[in-house]
């Protein structure tokens, strides 16, 4: 599904991903770790099409497509979402405003038309119940005096009720307390399956007791330089990312 | 020929009945007008504002009130209402409606309260707004002779809005009105009163209107102008305000149609614990030209402003906001706040804004600002990201940006018309108005 290969990124000329390869299949959870300032972010930005970026070197496939030819908006349309780590305000936009939009891109894009209104209805109150969000949420505008977490199932909402085929997370963990770790976990785990994809960024292993991944690979300097099963992860809990480094240098 | 001879050419016509204290009035508006001519952009009122489209036009009266009846229904507020209509500046029995009006208040076509009640009537009008305010207003005085005049006797509530329907007509020779609006609230009372100016497409008219409202003590008005006439209508109004000791007059100033208007809104807090709220909205594009000058009078210590007006601009339209709070010597322990933030979603459209505070008090808490921006990338960006094209997302920043005006109105039937009319105006491909609908739909399941 996702193919990304010898990729090298530059923020202001300075060398943040250097070359860096990782093959994400479908039906697949994957999980990059790796310590502050390694790169994670970057790369699922630069993935989602987030400005700022160059790339210099290495391609990005997805499905096939080229998506460093693609704007950020055709990236979410073909099913590419990025959680992000810190949600923005958008004052004044509602939250449902967003959603309909959004899915009504997607549909577009696929050649299919608007969503009927009771359909659109039904969908988001049954998704914002999934997050345990109050449906006046869907009428206040986007993370508009959220608080950390409420921000943060937010993005999961969008992300129930768009249904990408690969959803990024980026620290999405952060900020949350046990139980709405709990709540945003169990919305990541309900869009798992067998055509769709996930990619989470995160620097602690709590989140994955939570949501189980098939790889992890750990980011150091800019390129993957190591991956495993589940159990690399509870690993570098154990014992921190030095070794791991000592390791690949060896 | 001047062109205010030109104009007041037309008074001659048709006055042969009138009382003689409307004479009398007409005779010194007519003097006034004459007098001072229209204004010109050497007015430092009318700086940015250039009325040569009205002077050198040619407004027949209207005669008659014939009006479409289904669009009619397509331009009426759906509200349950106290209903006063006029076509082109003239009173439509049929279309009104004031059967159920309850006791306590009165509500009467202009036409009739001048000849059936002329003293109360002549006592009032122009008490607020005389001849030397404005040309415009000393030509709505050698003119007026329709419009409503509104009473409401003390302690009365009024069940439902007073609705008061302009509708403006297209037709082979353009037409003038200038209807004139009074109301007076007697201590106590409560009302909603909404002046409604809307009209055919292709009408191309000029409407020159004056409102006076007085609130008696503990007074509670919301006063709504929803101006969306068709975008060849010329518009000129004036809005005067005078308040007595703890009331509240809440003004909601919403523009969206016209190819030249002018608003101006002054209130005079005239005793303690008087209170306004000047909310607007204006939406131009096209070359269309919208202009608000307001005024607030802090004449009294412990009396409360609070202003919010918001523009948005596109194409090559243009806005002016003209804010001043004056606040005299002794009006102690008053607030103020103003505030005017336009956005611009063309980089031909141009604003000119002017906030001002003139104070002659010492303890006072006051604050005003100014801006002027285009949307925020940052927030398109977010938008974007979930799949939301270019064009689309900066239509909902928009929408976005006229929410906070719009959540401050009461009349849900208002909120909704202004922005889907918002809506309406944004590229037609994105169904924002079928958005708005959804949120509804949503809000009330
Ligand atoms: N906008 C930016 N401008 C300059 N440097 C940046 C910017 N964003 C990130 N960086 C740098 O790139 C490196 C990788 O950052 P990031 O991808 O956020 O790491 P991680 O998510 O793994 O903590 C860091 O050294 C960081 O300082
Ligand atoms: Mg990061």
């Amino acid at each position: 599904m996702l193919e990304v290969k010898d990729l090298h990124v530059t923020i202001e000329d300075k060398a943040i991903l250097k070359g860096l390869d990782l093959t994400v299949n479908a039906g697949e959870v994957h999980a990059i770790m790796g310590p502050n300032g390694a790169g994670k972010s970057t790369l699922s930005a630069v993935i989602a099409g987030k400005d700022g970026y160059e790339v210099t070197q290495g391609t990005i496939l997805f499905e096939g497509q080229d998506v460093l030819e693609m704007e950020i908006e055709e990236r979410a349309r073909a099913g590419l979402l990025l959680g992000f780590q810190y949600p923005i305000e958008i004052p004044g936009v509602k939250n449902i405003y967003l959603l309909k939009a959004a899915l009504n891109a997607q549909r577009a894009a696929r050649g299919e038309g608007e969503i009927p209104a009771p359909e659109f209805m039904k969908l988001v109150r049954e998704k914002s119940a999934e997050m345990k969000m109050d449906p006046s949420f869907l009428q206040r505008a986007v993370n508009e005096g959220f608080s950390g977490g409420e921000k943060k199932r937010n993005e999961i909402l969008q992300m129930l009720v768009l249904q990408p085929k690969l959803a990024m997370l980026d620290e999405i963990d952060s900020g949350l307390d046990i139980d709405a770790m709990k709540v945003v976990a169990d919305g990541v785990n309900s869009l798992r399956s067998a055509d769709r994809a996930i990619l989470m960024v995160t620097h602690y292993q709590r989140l994955l007791n939570h949501i189980v991944p098939d790889r992890v690979h750990v980011l150091v300097d800019g390129r993957i330089v190591k991956s495993g099963d589940k159990d690399l992860a509870l690993e570098l809990e154990a014992r921190g990312y030095e070794w791991v480094l000592e390791e690949s240098v060896a | 020929m001047s062109a205010a001879e030109r104009f007041l050419q037309r008074l001659t016509a048709r006055r042969a009945d009138d009382p003689s204290w409307v004479a009398a009035r007409r005779q010194a508006g007519a003097a006034r007008f004459e007098a001072m001519g229209f204004p010109t952009r050497r007015d430092e009122h009318w700086k940015y504002t250039d009325v040569r489209r009205i002077a050198e036009g040619d407004f027949a009266l209207a005669s008659d009130v014939a009006f479409d009846a289904a669009s009619f229904d397509a331009l009426r507020l759906e509200i349950d209402a106290h209903r006063l209509v006029f076509v082109d500046g003239q009173f439509s029995a049929t279309l009104s409606d004031l059967d159920a009006l309850p006791t306590g208040v009165s509500v009467e076509p202009l036409s009739q309260a001048m000849v059936a009640n002329h003293e109360a009537v002549g006592g009032s009008l122009g008490r607020l707004a005389g001849v030397d305010f404005s040309p415009f207003t000393a030509l709505n005085t050698a003119f007026a002779d329709e419009g409503a005049i509104i009473r409401l006797s003390a302690g009365t509530v009024v069940d439902k809005p007073i609705y008061l329907l302009m509708l403006s007509r297209a037709g082979s020779q353009p037409v003038m009105s200038h209807p004139r609006v009074l109301v007076e609230a007697g201590a106590r009372t409560e009302a909603t009163i909404i002046e409604h100016y809307a009209g055919e497409p292709e009408a191309a008219n000029f409407t020159n209107v004056v409102t006076e409202v007085m609130l008696d003590r503990g007074a509670i008005i919301d006063h709504y102008k929803l101006q969306e006439a068709a975008l060849t209508d010329l518009h000129v109004a004036s809005i005067h305000v005078d308040q007595g000791r703890d009331s509240h007059f809440n003004s909601y100033n919403m523009n969206l149609g016209g190819a030249l208007v002018r608003t101006d809104l002054v209130t005079d807090l005239n005793a303690e614990g008087a209170e306004a709220a000047y909310n607007g909205l204006f939406f131009v594009q096209g070359r269309q030209h919208v202009d608000n000058h307001t005024l607030v009078n802090h004449n009294a210590p412990r009396t409360f402003s609070n202003e919010n007006y918001k523009g948005v601009l596109d194409d090559r339209s243009r806005g002016v906001f003209n804010g001043k709070v004056f606040v005299k010597k002794d009006a102690q322990q008053i607030e103020a706040y103003q505030n005017n933030a336009n956005l611009l979603l063309s980089d031909r459209a141009e604003i000119d804004t002017k906030p001002e505070l003139v104070i002659y008090a010492d303890d006072v808490k006051c604050s005003h600002g100014a801006t002027t921006g285009q949307l925020d990338e940052d927030a398109v960006y977010a938008l974007r990201s979930r799949g939301i094209d270019e064009p689309m997302a900066r239509a909902l920043l928009t929408l976005a940006f006229v929410g906070e005006v719009m959540d401050k109105v009461r009349l849900n039937v208002i909120a909704e018309r202004v922005e889907r009319a918002v809506a309406g105006r944004l590229p037609e491909r994105f169904n924002l108005a079928d958005l708005v609908e959804t949120a509804e739909a949503i809000q009330e399941a």
